[in-house]
């Protein structure tokens, strides 16, 4: 079957909704989330809990304002996740489902998420 | 007469589940972990060190680090299953995946309860 309605498979070009948005967001924290997060976040504990040097050598890791930069972005990942998993489980058992609370609830996540990003940084820096 | 459903081993629902399950779980620990950091974070290493030094702590941080692994296993599959398509890529994909959880696993257990013997 013939069409001639256009095409537009350009990536850049196309919009997608915010629900669809809040989605891909949410696989792609997933994914830097299970790495590097993970064994960061292990290496992070184990370094706290192991001595008193360690923790030492953490604190002084920290304070580079390189490593606090991506670990800042890595924070935005986590709290994004957070938020858009707790919306989907919402969804799940039935709540916000009709198009406006979604476009609602999308907005909302991505806003909280970049909301708690600022407020955590603001408290750590 | 066999009686079996002729289609699929239906574990995908036991997936979904747990994935959710393992989320629930990890939600409460991270507004406990919150809450405790807000209104009494610990200071330096010995802080650190009374906080994990109760076994509800530990116990905690454990169920909270296993359902993490779980819930990425989930995860990971997934994606690996929309993206790549080759068997034997995606199998052995899948196997480091498994092998890396099952070592955070253990690592995790040996940092709440053995510090200080860590391998580095």
């Amino acid at each position: 079957m013939q069409s001639d309605r256009p095409k537009y498979l350009d990536l850049l070009k196309i919009r997608q909704p915010l629900p669809a948005v809040v989605s891909f967001l949410h696989r792609v924290s997933g994914a830097l989330l299970f790495f590097p997060g993970i064994p960061l976040l292990l290496c992070g504990l184990d370094m706290a809990l192991n001595s008193p040097q360690d923790y030492a050598r953490l604190q002084s890791l920290l304070d580079n304002s390189l490593i606090k930069g991506l670990l800042t972005l890595l924070l935005w990942f986590f709290l994004h996740h957070f938020f858009a998993g707790i919306r989907f489980l919402a969804l799940d058992l039935g709540y916000g489902g009709a198009l406006r609370q979604a476009r609602a609830s999308s907005k909302a996540v991505l806003a909280a998420s970049i909301l708690f990003t600022v407020l955590v940084s603001i408290r750590v820096w | 007469m066999v009686k079996r459903a002729l289609t699929g081993a239906h574990y995908g629902l036991f997936d979904w589940l747990a994935q959710r399950i393992t989320a629930f779980v990890m939600i409460v620990f991270v507004l406990y972990a919150a809450a405790a950091w807000l209104f009494s974070a610990p200071h330096g290493h010995d802080g650190w060190k009374t906080i994990f030094g109760y076994s509800g702590m530990r116990i905690g941080a454990f169920l909270f680090l296993v359902s993490l692994f779980w819930h990425a296993w989930v995860g990971i599959r997934n994606i690996l299953m929309d993206y790549v398509h080759a068997t034997a890529i995606r199998l052995a994909l899948q196997v480091l995946a498994i092998l890396s959880l099952l070592f955070y696993a253990i690592w995790s257990a040996e940092i709440l309860w053995a510090p200080g013997t860590s391998w580095r």
